[in-house]
């Protein structure tokens, strides 16, 4: 040991100082273990492959909150889709290319007077199919029994303070519906392209825990090279 | 968009067991119809593989003073859920 020499313990420490992370993998629970036993009779009984599995997780993680940005922008700079957006969120996200699958999506907006927030309280329902896998947080226990009930307080500690007189609508997705939130459109931001208004719109915003970012000083140039790095 | 609320009802304040989609927090409040959203099974049966009813399903808007009383953080801010059809009786304005 590099440092053993020293008249203290670094007994089970690395050689920089730091405690050792127990490693991440445990036995097999019942479920993964029963998980991996379909997946395999699925795969010898030839009803599926171990590609077409493949693909389809490859697919899941191809989804992210980039797509629910470019439908976002596209409804900020069109008003024709903004309002199918808002009258049948699946055609619209559909008639983009992105499958909505066989939940439907409300899009619920934001205006001067209103900010929309989306939990779900049962369980962890998210529109999985334009945003990706929700974040961890959105999952938990504490995110999902408190916005309900102090949905101000909580959006405070996502840094997000609103007046008064904005009213707050907190969206609980119980069943069938998806639900994303179509955000304001930011001041100075007249100029941007849809590809460049694509890159303000975060995930949070959309989930309405945040507000888009603001444009930086040379939005165009720099947002150009973001999207060629891609 | 569908700002227009319609009819007023109350969520059934009943405790069945087994896989119920109206959380508790909202049996026995009131609130009004946002939008009808068309029918769907019966997630109480479908849970179970039993041959699954449908439903017609409505969004319904709740104010956070009906919610939570007087512990609501800002009682003019609101709470839409969905609920299935047979968790919904008509009831009037509170």
């Amino acid at each position: 040991m590099p440092h053993d020499h020293h008249d203290h313990s670094h007994e089970g420490l690395s050689p920089s100082g730091h405690p050792y992370r127990a490693d991440n993998d445990g036995p097999l629970t019942y479920w993964q273990t029963m998980e991996i036993a379909m997946r395999e009779l699925l795969i010898e009984k030839g009803i599926t492959t171990a590609a077409q599995i493949t693909a389809r997780i490859e697919e899941m993680d191809r989804r992210s909150p980039a797509d629910g940005a470019m439908v976002i922008a596209r409804a900020w700079t069109d008003p024709e889709f903004k309002a199918l957006l808002l009258r049948d969120g699946s055609a619209a996200c559909k008639s983009m290319g992105f499958e909505p699958g066989v939940l439907r999506l409300i899009a619920v907006e934001n205006t001067p007077d209103v900010h929309n927030v989306i939990v779900c309280t049962l369980c962890s329902c998210y529109p999985r199919n334009l945003l990706g896998l929700p974040p961890d947080w959105y999952k938990t226990r504490a995110y999902r029994s408190r916005v309900v009930k102090e949905p101000r307080k909580v959006l405070a500690e996502f840094g997000l303070i609103l007046p008064d007189a904005v009213q707050v609508r907190v969206h609980d997705s119980t069943a069938d519906m998806r639900y994303i939130v179509l955000p304001a459109r930011p001041a100075g931001t007249e100029d941007l392209d849809q590809t460049a208004l694509a890159d303000l719109i975060t995930r949070d915003s959309m989930i309405g825990v945040g507000v888009p970012s603001q444009p930086t000083a040379q939005p165009t140039a720099q947002k150009t090279v973001t999207k060629a790095a891609r | 968009m569908a700002e227009t609320l319609h009819n007023w009802v109350r969520v059934r304040a009943m405790m069945p067991p087994g896989h119920v989609r109206t959380p508790s927090y909202l049996r026995g409040k009131r609130g009004q119809v946002e939008r009808p959203l068309g029918p769907f099974h019966n997630p109480e049966q479908l849970a179970y593989r039993l041959k699954a009813d449908q439903q017609p399903l409505y969004r319904v808007r709740f104010s956070m003073a009906e919610v939570w009383g007087k512990d609501a953080e800002n009682p003019g801010d609101t709470l839409d859920a969905e609920i299935y059809a047979h968790w919904l009786e008509p009831c009037d304005a509170p």
